[in-house]
């Protein structure tokens, strides 16, 4: 089992790589026969250059958490029926890891009717997890993870919908193909269908592969730069994975639907949008000075002798007091439908992924549902948690370390 | 190994890697547990169903150099097993066992596939539930069987009008 599931590689540099190591007409062969085969023939195919990219499905973690985030992301919640227990679980289970494993690698899902949809993986990845209620409905209860709860109401901020809150169980599926998405949606929400009812499904999206360079912190719909402090290499690991019983090698996510008051936030000039976020918008580095990956200098001041960054800026009060309020952060706008008054529904899918809730996000979200000046222009209208399942070796389903403990 | 027997090797490697890159759907990995006997089967899967009938799916490669026949299945899922296929009669598609049995060419291989030819378990004695197992022998004409396991997956499209024949046999075949 490899440390970690998300290597990517591509199909055909594969293809290419290995051909060209065994030599020029071996290579002029194996590109014949594969023309052959496709449906026109031509004479070098045109680039496609990332549609055959694979993300590995199996290893210690789940892919899509650490893995780079791609251009579309869906969440997808459902809810068990009535009378599904842990058996029923585990063959819920054991279809998703066999879908999950087939579409992920490019391959059609047996009994799949469009099987041509599943041959553009586009670095797929499909990340289960499950929702606090599901542990007490499966007689599970005693293996629920002592963080896993619905965050508390922040009654100052909050505006939740049901419609966009909890869930039994959660489909995270990424790709930077929305077409991708939509066919394992499809194929995934279908072989659920006997077992859980859909809940709510949150479409959301980044830039488009190839229109910025790989690894670009996202820009959310407010034109801010955002997740510059994501933690990086041993802190992120540390920071996200579990050690924890049955759920070592998962980790939970945190998602929270925000949408934005775009019609008063445009209202604000931009040096004062800046004093907000406490970051430039043209490249979010910080007020203070640097590069976007540079650290906020908090303690700065002005000839005034005023704080640089005020004491309302999210940077502020974001900021992890230390390692133990770590979190990766991997946000995606969402945008639907505008009321018939022209007010926008449109706003930002926050994903925050912590190896404990309690710990490590309760603290940061108190101090921002208190302190922080941008609740005026984001309104959390959707809020779920989840214990995203760990990794898995050959020939495991997905949730066994749950559903065998 | 002599140098030209390793480079051929090489080859050879390279030619079924590049035929596997260019092969984008169907032939997914074998769950047949199965050691590989002269017919092997791949994607096995089974509709699920609550009472009466329903139908097994799957790819059979024939790894020998003659012709062979699947003649008959067997499953504890199914009171009665027939290999059906699925034909033209009155200008409309109609499913009726298979005469003589699902054959497979030397060397090639043959779709079980909803439209197709398939293998039909009639009087289920309980509900095939969707994630199952149901395990499956298959018979061919050389004597040869073959265990396969297929999963059962909720599956409503295929949906085909049943005809049997008048030479229908109710032996099990």
């Amino acid at each position: 089992m490899t440390e970690t599931a998300g290597g990517t590689f591509s199909r055909r540099r594969l293809l290419l790589g290995g051909a060209a190591v065994a030599g020029g007409a071996t290579l002029a062969g194996a590109l014949t026969g594969c023309a052959a085969a496709g449906p026109t023939a031509p004479e070098a195919a045109p680039e496609a250059p990332y549609g055959d990219d694979v993300v590995a499905f199996r290893g210690r973690h789940q892919a899509g958490v650490t893995t780079p985030p791609p251009a579309h992301t869906w969440f997808v919640a459902l809810d068990l029926r009535d009378g599904v227990d842990r058996s029923g679980l585990t063959r819920l289970m054991t279809l998703w890891t066999d879908d999950i494993e087939r579409l992920t690698g490019g391959r059609a899902p047996l009994a799949d009717q469009e099987r041509e949809l599943a041959a553009v993986p586009a670095s797929l990845t499909v990340t289960v997890g499950v929702g606090p209620d599901l542990f007490g409905r499966t007689g599970l209860d005693a293996l629920r993870p002592a963080s896993l709860a619905q965050l508390p109401a922040f009654d100052a901020i909050d505006r939740l919908e049901q419609r966009w809150s909890g869930g039994d169980l959660l489909l995270q599926i990424g790709a930077d193909d929305v077409v991708t998405v939509s066919h394992a949606t499809r194929v995934l929400t279908r072989d659920a269908r006997s077992f859980a009812e859909v809940r709510w499904v949150q479409r959301g999206f980044g830039r488009a592969r190839g229109s910025v360079p790989d690894g670009t912190t996202a820009r959310n719909l407010l034109g801010q730069v955002d997740g510059s402090a994501n933690p990086v290499g041993d802190a992120r690991e540390q920071a996200v994975w579990s050690a924890e019983g049955w759920l070592a090698g998962g980790t939970m996510l945190v998602l929270r639907r925000i949408r934005f008051d775009r019609d008063h936030w445009e209202q604000i000039g931009r040096a004062d949008r800046e004093l907000v976020i406490g970051r430039r918008l043209d490249d979010g580095a910080p007020i203070t000075g640097g590069a976007e990956k540079d650290a906020v200098d908090l303690s700065a001041v002005d000839e005034n002798g005023l704080e640089v960054v005020p004491s309302f800026a999210h940077v502020r009060q974001a900021r992890a007091r230390d390692a133990s309020e770590l979190m990766l952060r991997r946000g995606y706008s969402y945008d639907d439908s505008p009321t018939p008054d022209g007010t926008d529904d449109a706003g930002l899918l926050f994903a925050a992924y912590v190896a404990d809730i309690e710990r490590q996000f309760l603290p940061v979200q108190r101090r921002l549902a208190d302190n922080d000046l941008l609740n005026r222009w984001t309104i959390p209208v959707g809020s779920a948690v989840f214990a995203i399942l760990p990794g898995i070796g050959d020939g495991q389903i997905l949730g066994h370390q749950l559903l065998d403990a | 190994m002599t140098t030209r027997t390793l480079l051929r090797a090489a080859v050879a490697a390279v030619a079924a890697l590049a035929l596997a890159a260019c092969g984008s759907s169907g032939s997914g990995s074998t769950t047949s547990s199965a050691p590989a006997g002269p017919v092997t089967a791949s994607d096995p899967w089974v509709k699920t169903a609550e009472t009466g009938m329903t139908a097994a799916f799957m790819k059979l490669t024939n790894t020998t150099g003659k012709d062979i026949v699947l003649v008959k299945a067997a499953t504890p899922a199914a009171g009665m097993v027939e290999l059906h296929e699925m034909a033209m009669k009155d200008g409309q598609m109609v499913m009726q066992p298979k005469e003589g049995g699902i054959p497979i060419k030397a060397g090639a291989s043959a779709m079980l596939e909803p439209g197709g030819d398939h293998i039909m378990l009639m009087d289920i004695p309980k509900p095939i539930a969707a994630g199952e197992t149901v395990a499956l022998t298959l018979t061919f004409d050389d004597g040869t069987t073959l265990s396969v396991d297929a999963v059962a997956k909720d599956f409503d499209g295929g949906n085909e009008s049943y005809e049997p024949s008048p030479s229908m046999s109710m032996s099990g075949m």
